[in-house]
């Protein structure tokens, strides 16, 4: 879920005093403000390449400097029951030696360009991105040209990847916030669903890949009828046709299966579930359920509540965890924008001593969310926040690429954003109310709690929110 | 959607930002600026490309200003300044903000405060109202009970972000041993829970008058302003706060180490990492900008030295890096790498030692040294696209202004980097990297202090 912005008729908008000059300030109340010129944002262009590939191009000339990012159905939702990681590591390896060039002459190519090339893959697309100065563009697109319709795969990159992902996945299970993301979307979806395994694999899976397992997944689902490609910066349409045809041309489709939605298992009765950090000064929370897609008709509403509760600084969630009691640096929540269903999902670190009574905040608000109807103040401000905003996220070329990428992974239309300020403005608090009664079921929260079990158990105990069970650091049972 | 979980960046390492030349384009950043009667300095710069403002205010006041017994202090101060003023109750200068579609925030170094509000341009009234308000009002709504929030929060963030964090207390046992106790940047930013809990609503009040005046005080204003509107929206908000005491400091002593210092941190984590320290010089020195290539040629990405023999050959580690952190008073150079399981710190120091030697006896290549000015002249550039947040432009003037005294500096920072050459690089590493005078921090797992480095 996106962050922020614009309104159009929101209480603030009133006259301001022309003449400003040396008059006594009155600081009783806050200035009024002038109203807010009409919206304007930048517009999206497209055009489709003979082999299907769609471009998305804004124009954006203030810099000359030009992002690229080649969005592909290759995310980690793909991977193969018996190789979990593969969509990850696939995207890796794509920079591990392409066309003529090996691993490290690709990585000097694109730092003596200025270019930033990075291949990464989420749970619903891989992306190839490119940040780079307009007059270095041209050389840096036939790198990223090579990188992703012509990697190489040596078996000796795969092995050293696979060693070096080896030894992360051993960091990584000393970092609790790390410990605590994969742990709880394998106790929401469970192993059954495309979203509840880890992005990076496992152990096992991590010591299974292999070049041929990487080569396999790269052609069945890199393929130009299953990828966009998104410009934006100091570039025309005709200009971006012109390179990426010459470039991306050749790119052979292919027919890519369909993703298979899997289920999430039925929603458990609420309980806690319990990894153990001895020693932890914090304790790392999070707590949801499975939530609704990024295609439902409530996206708008949820925007909203979540804003509310726990989307922005002044929001629920924070201002009682942090501002009124101090028990952690940040508390908030969000619904995670995915193409199936995504989790909801409230979070913080929390002072250990405090571990029960964050606990008993964060519930009272969850519930609170649903069983009052929002007052009016508030509910102006986060549609305020969502929209008044909105044409600073439009300033840079990354801050735009990143929200036209959310327009094409899920299929919104080309004017999204040209229509958010209405949809938002239309929102109530009948509305807010509703879809906090839909989609955030404190019954079935599953509370996940990476902490120092010492110290924190007797006292979560205590809350009797639910059995407390142990899990492991992959938030899976311990044998 | 994860907005402002930082109210404060402790520690933000090697600011390099701003403007680019590419080929024969100039970029520059046009401003003017006046200072009130009080001593308060504004710059303004117009960018109308898009329809927001940037407030930026920075308070030349670090944690290098601390005294004894209170490190921490500036930084749980610049949370207390987001806890109402007089006019401003507790919570409003956020929600107001918000429901006028902005955000802010706020970070601390060593050597200054800033703050920044961000929105649409019809914002500008509002966001300097609040930042006169808390500048001219803030002790009357200031009281102990707020005091506490903020050090519980300050306090978790501490936890947050170093304690609870791998390797998170590295920083500061570098520090400890790089300067002298009675050297302002003995401690860390973040400060000791011990002090942090000592903290005062008297040390609050001390701290205010000090250094929150309008003398000491600079607003860059960035966006799409009008500039005669701006300047009388400040005349108006700021005009009537009286100027403060000027600020003198001491003159830090100066620093060198002058034996090698090796010690050992155990923290709760599986893999060693060891990190190799070096005073150097101070930002915008002559060498700080070769220092800035000589980390990009060791450690600049996966093509770089270290990378390369650590990570992707012998495969001994799993990450390296290396910065120059350049500040108002000194610099350091740092190093750092993590063991792969089964290695040994040792091994990887020996290869870290093998290239430091062979870059100061060979030099760089001319493709490396092009291939790093060519690196920073993509990042100037970059920065040129924001006005605000931290290292947009706004924040940018202010930077310039207080460290080199010339706001539109842009061009003259990028061009340090294009001056260095191969030779240059050589030479730095040679006059500040080499030899035995460095500490050399082992974070080895609980338990097995055995695991470090020694001497």
């Amino acid at each position: 879920m996106s962050p922020r912005r614009r309104v159009a008729a929101i209480a603030l908008a009133v006259l301001a005093s022309a003449r400003l000059a040396a008059q006594v300030v009155d600081r009783t109340k806050p200035p009024a403000l002038t109203p807010l010129p009409p919206l304007k944002l930048p517009t999206v262009q497209t055009a489709t390449l003979p082999n299907g590939l769609t471009l998305a191009v804004v124009e954006m000339h203030k810099v000359p400097v030009v992002d690229v990012q080649v969005l592909v159905d290759a995310g980690a939702a793909r991977d193969p029951g018996d190789l979990p990681g593969l969509a990850t590591f696939t995207a890796l390896m794509l920079e591990q030696g392409a066309g003529t060039r090996g691993a490290l002459a690709v990585a000097d190519e694109a730092a003596f360009l200025g270019a930033q090339l990075n291949t990464t893959a989420t749970l619903d697309g891989a992306v190839a991105s490119l940040h780079v100065p307009r007059r270095r563009l041209e050389a840096a697109l036939d790198l990223l040209a090579d990188v992703v319709l012509r990697p190489s795969f040596p078996d000796s990159e795969v092995a050293r990847q696979r060693e070096l992902r080896g030894a992360q996945l051993v960091q990584q299970r000393d970092e609790p916030v790390a410990v605590a993301n994969i742990a709880f979307p394998a106790i929401v979806y469970g192993p059954g669903h495309p979203y509840g395994h880890p992005l990076n694999g496992t152990d096992a899976a991590t010591a299974a890949l292999t070049r041929d397992r990487v080569a396999a997944f790269y052609r069945s689902y890199y393929r130009p009828n299953a990828a966009r490609m998104l410009i934006v910066g100091d570039i025309t349409l005709a200009q971006a046709r012109g390179l990426l045809a010459a470039r991306f041309g050749a790119w052979e489709q292919g027919d890519v299966p369909g993703l298979a939605g899997g289920s999430a298992p039925a929603p458990a009765t609420r309980a806690v579930y319990l990894i153990d950090k001895p020693g932890a000064a914090q304790s790392v929370i999070r707590i949801g359920h499975v939530g609704p897609a990024r295609s439902t008709p409530d996206w708008y509403a949820l925007e909203v509540l979540n804003t509310i509760l726990g989307g922005a600084f002044t929001s629920r969630l924070n201002q009682n965890l942090r501002e009124t009691h101090g028990y952690t640096y940040g508390a908030f929540s969000q619904f995670a924008a995915r193409r199936l269903a995504g989790a909801f999902v409230a979070l913080a670190s929390v002072v250990t001593a405090k571990t029960d009574s964050s606990l008993v905040e964060f519930l009272k608000e969850l519930r609170r969310i649903r069983d009052e109807p929002v007052p009016d103040p508030e509910l102006a401000k986060a549609k305020a926040y969502l929209t008044l905003g909105l044409p600073g996220d439009f300033e840079t070329t990354v801050g735009t690429a990143g929200r036209f990428r959310e327009v094409l992974s899920y299929a919104l239309p080309l004017d999204y954003y040209d229509r958010y300020v209405d949809r938002i403005g239309a929102v109530t608090a009948a509305d807010v109310q509703r879809v906090a009664r839909q989609y955030i079921d404190p019954d079935h929260f599953d509370i996940v709690v990476v902490g120092d079990k010492a110290h924190i158990e007797a006292g979560i105990r205590a809350l009797n929110e639910g059995p407390i069970v142990y899990r492991d650091l992959w938030g899976q049972e311990i044998k | 959607m994860m907005p402002r979980m930082v109210r404060a960046g402790a520690v933000m390492v090697g600011l390099l930002a701003g403007a680019a030349r590419l080929s024969a384009q100039t970029l520059r950043v046009p401003y003017t600026t006046f200072t009130l009667p009080n001593g308060l300095q504004v710059l303004l710069h117009e960018d109308h490309s898009v329809p927001v403002v940037a407030v930026n205010t920075w308070y030349h006041v670090g944690s290098s200003d601390e005294r004894a017994g209170r490190t921490g202090f500036a930084h749980l101060f610049e949370h207390i300044m987001f806890m109402g003023s007089a006019h401003v109750p507790t919570g409003e200068f956020d929600r107001l903000l918000e429901a006028a579609g902005a955000d802010n925030n706020g970070s601390t170094t060593e050597d200054r405060t800033n703050y920044y509000e961000d929105g649409p341009a019809n914002a500008l009234p509002l966001m300097l109202y609040l930042d006169s308000d808390r500048l001219g009002f803030l002790l009357p709504e200031i009281t102990a009970d707020k005091v506490d929030i903020q050090r519980g929060v300050v306090q978790n963030e501490r936890r947050q972000s170093y304690e609870n964090r791998p390797y998170g207390l590295a920083q500061e046992n570098i520090l400890d041993r790089l300067y002298p106790p009675n050297h302002p940047y003995h401690w860390p930013v973040i400060g000791s829970m011990q002090d942090l809990q000592a903290a005062t609503l008297e040390d609050v009040r001390r701290f205010f008058q000090t250094y929150y005046t309008p003398n000491n005080a600079t607003v860059a204003i960035a966006g799409d302003i009008s500039p005669r509107d701006a300047r009388a929206l400040v005349e108006r908000y700021f005009g009537d706060i009286p100027r403060g005491p000027a600020v003198t400091r001491t003159p830090p002593p100066a620093v060198h180490l002058t034996a090698g210092v090796a010690a050992v941190l155990e923290d709760r984590v599986q893999l060693p990492r060891v990190y190799d320290a070096w005073h150097t010089v101070k930002a915008f020195a002559d060498d700080d900008a070769v220092l800035d290539v000589v980390a990009n040629v060791l450690a600049g990405g996966r093509s770089s030295r270290l990378y390369r023999r650590l990570v992707y050959e012998l495969q001994i580690a799993t990450d390296v890096a290396a910065f120059q952190d350049g500040s108002r008073i000194d610099g350091k150079f740092e190093i750092f790498a993590t063991a792969r399981p089964g290695h040994e710190l040792a091994e990887l120091q020996r290869v870290i030692d093998e290239e430091l030697e062979k870059l100061a006896a060979e030099g760089p290549t001319a493709r490396e040294v092009e291939r790093a000015r060519n690196t920073f002249e993509a990042q100037f550039l970059s920065r040129m696209e924001r006005v605000g947040g931290f290292g947009g432009k706004a924040d940018q003037l202010n930077f310039y202004n207080y460290f080199v005294g010339s706001p539109d500096y842009f061009q003259k920072d990028l061009d340090r980097y294009g001056r260095v050459t191969a030779a240059g690089v050589q030479r730095a590493v040679k006059t500040y990297l080499t030899g035995a005078h460095r500490v050399v921090l082992s974070v080895v797992p609980q338990g097995k202090p055995e695991l470090g480095v020694k001497p």
